[in-house]
């Protein structure tokens, strides 16, 4: 089709020049985005890929299809419209990303090869005219090509299918070689002799970190995320990261957390070398070694015992708890991060709440002896708790403005004490005569 | 010699310990109080032993009454904070972390023991923990000076964790017990007065057992001394004797 041929096909049709060398530029502008943001190993994948090397990083997200429907908004949201896929393989990924329709794709773990026998023999990133010779011959799919005999295949193209079917299966050791921010501070050691037992590591770590360290002063900044990669004998590279909750340059501090994280690493057949670098930073001014005069000891002075504990567990599992203006128990709090600000508000005390919450209230059976009165006995989890004492109600309405459900909700809330001084927060929901009893809460 | 060398970096002279203000309890205690620097285990009585409110509460009020944050770490998420701020334990102190299983909890126990400047690490324990597990607890507290509190939550009633031996300082049992009216001279007037525990004090290193029932924590924190001591008026005693 000529230009002049589709100018006349579609209005305000524009033509631009390719610009490959801005296309790439522009590429790995993105690679180095998604560094920051998804994986510490990513790559350019001209004229229109990118790699990125998850491994261990898929613990931020709830799946694997999580983080591509994230990364896919995010480049939906500057323009850029893509489709993704996760494989075992590089191969394996790079077939499903181009050649399936699904905008993401995750390819299940070990199906990496049987996953792609249905994709045409294009999938296999083979030359233009290897692929149009398969076609000649009858092969349309990978599933046809797997099947046919290799010496025969060899002998007719080379050994350039073979290679590559043997990549999309993992029998053949694909590495991405990964791209750097030239400004990214970053420090590499090469050994004489492959490295491979932890005290060895930790050597190299702890001279990485000194050196990393002095750069971070020199130039201001503090470290908000560490990369520790390795490159091992056969070519492989094994990055792990780790995240501080406040930006730092305390050598011990960081040398600690990389080699917390030695245990993740294999080193195979030896590590050739190891690079530390920061993808994150954000400035950091001098502070005093220390003072003289006695502070209160603050919360944020924990960056270390979070930081070691948050790189452990998940970031996400240390949290903070802050008030919220909402009179419905459940929703009264909200998590912060571990070293947020201090909120310096509280709740009101004048109201008791139970020690310990059931999520969701549990539905008990109840016997009253008026309609209106609070349970002369409960039933919960097949126990059987008389009423002793009582003390409410305590009305708490539905928060209408939420949604058209909350408007008519009511609940009314006893503290009611059994025989054995045990308190328990009971509500009843609803005012009508159908209305339940549930058991919230148990107080102290 | 290996008593010479785990003693090696103790703090030597008065051991600080965290009084709870009542005369009855301080004194049972050969420091006084509770003593920082130590590991202390604190468990449910009777139903709430699989809960824990009680203890929970317990815990807060003594955390409550100490400077610095806090860690607080369990196995499940099912403690409300608002509660915790209603003994006087403000939230901006308190970081929690869930850590899915006990073993998990024991090792983030050990390792905010190790750090200097908490006011109190909390762990809710569900299983054993074994002596050599409490002993590093014990230890890591005494390098830091931190009061160690230790939850134990077992899952089911069956699962009897008093009979354990750990080298936690002490063991404590909070076990709610019936209130009294909330007014004394009418008793017939509905309402709750101020929860009421037994506490009992099973194992106290260098002390004897000893139980109190005491008054539920204050928005401070304080334990109430028993609402049968303190609020008792002379008047039944006066309207017995004119009976007799």
């Amino acid at each position: 089709m000529t230009v002049a041929h589709a100018q006349m096909l579609v209005q305000e049709f524009v033509v631009l020049d390719a610009d490959p060398p801005a296309d790439l530029a522009g590429l790995s502008r993105l690679a180095l985005w998604c560094q920051q943001r998804y994986a510490p190993l990513t790559s350019v994948d001209p004229p229109n890929g990118l790699w990125l090397d998850v491994t261990g990083c898929i613990h931020f997200w709830p799946d694997e299809i999580g983080l591509l429907v994230d990364l896919n908004d995010r480049l939906g949201r500057s323009g850029i419209s893509a489709r993704g896929a996760i494989a075992d393989t590089p191969a394996a990924a790079h077939a499903a990303a181009r050649f399936r329709s699904a905008p993401a794709t995750v390819v299940e773990p070990g199906e990496s090869k049987s996953a792609s026998l249905d994709l045409p023999v294009a999938a296999l990133r083979l030359a233009s005219d290897i692929v149009v010779g398969l076609r000649r011959l009858g092969f349309e799919t990978i599933g046809h090509l797997a099947r046919a005999p290799r010496p025969q295949l060899a002998l007719r193209f080379g050994p350039e299918p073979g290679r590559r079917l043997d990549q999309l299966n993992g029998l053949l050791f694909e590495p991405i070689e990964p791209v750097f921010a030239p400004e990214r501070i970053r420090r590499r050691a090469t050994f004489v002799e492959p490295i491979s037992t932890a005290p060895a590591i930790e050597t190299a770590i702890e001279h990485l970190v000194q050196q990393l360290v002095q750069d971070l002063d020199q130039t201001g900044l503090g470290a908000c995320s560490l990369d520790l990669i390795t490159e091992r004998v056969d070519g492989g590279r094994q990055a792990v990261r780790v995240g501080m909750a406040r930006p730092t340059r305390d050598a011990p501090h960081l040398r600690k957390l990389l080699v917390a994280q030695i245990e993740k690493l294999d080193p195979g057949f030896g590590i050739d070398a190891i690079s530390v670098s920061a993808p994150l930073v954000a400035p950091l001014r001098p502070e005093s070694a220390g003072t003289l005069v006695h502070r209160e000891p603050d919360i944020r002075s924990l960056a270390s015992l979070v930081d070691s504990l948050g790189n452990r567990l998940g970031a996400e599992r240390l949290f903070r708890v802050a008030p919220v203006e909402s009179d419905v128990p459940e929703r009264s709090w909200r998590a912060l991060p571990p070293l947020a600000p201090p909120a310096n508000v509280t709740w009101p005390t004048e109201l008791p709440r139970p020690l310990r919450m059931l999520a969701p209230p549990e539905l008990v059976d109840t016997m009253a002896l008026m309609p209106d009165e609070p349970p002369a006995f409960f039933v919960w989890r097949r126990d059987r708790y008389r009423t002793a004492r009582v003390d409410g109600p305590e009305r708490i309405h539905g928060e209408w403005w939420r949604s058209d459900r909350e408007v008519d909700a009511v609940r009314d809330y006893f503290r009611i004490e059994d025989e054995r001084g045990q308190r328990y927060w009971l509500f009843r929901s609803g005012i009508s005569n159908e209305s339940r009893w549930f058991l919230h809460g148990l107080f102290g | 010699m290996v008593r010479a060398a785990e003693l090696g970096n103790r703090p030597t002279g008065a051991l600080p310990s965290l009084p709870f203000g009542l005369n009855e309890i301080d004194s049972a205690l050969p420091t006084g109080g509770l003593m920082l620097g130590a590991v202390h285990e604190v468990m449910g009585g009777g139903p709430d032993s699989v809960h824990g409110a009680a203890a929970a509460s317990f815990v807060g009020g003594i955390l409550a009454r100490t400077q610095g944050p806090i860690i607080w770490t369990f196995v499940r998420r099912d403690l409300f904070a608002p509660a915790l701020a209603g003994v006087g334990l403000h939230p901006d102190r308190v970081i929690y972390v869930e850590a899915g299983d006990s073993k998990t909890v024991l090792l983030v126990l050990e390792e905010a023991l190790r750090h200097v400047g908490l006011g109190g690490v909390v762990g809710e324990v569900d299983g054993v923990i074994g002596l050599t597990a409490s002993r590093r607890l014990q230890l890591a507290a005494e390098t830091s000076g931190v009061l160690g509190l230790i939850m134990r939550r077992p899952r089911r009633l069956t699962v009897n964790a008093e009979l354990e031996t750990t080298a936690a300082h002490t063991r404590w049992r909070v076990t709610s017990v019936p209130s009294g009216p909330p007014l004394i001279w009418s008793p017939a007037t509905p309402g709750l007065a101020r929860a009421r525990w037994q506490l009992d004090l099973l194992r106290c290193r260098g002390g004897e057992p000893k139980c109190f029932v005491v008054g539920a924590c204050d928005a401070t924190g304080h334990l109430g001394l028993s609402a049968d001591l303190a609020d008792r008026s002379d008047a039944p005693v006066e309207q017995s004797r004119a009976i007799a």
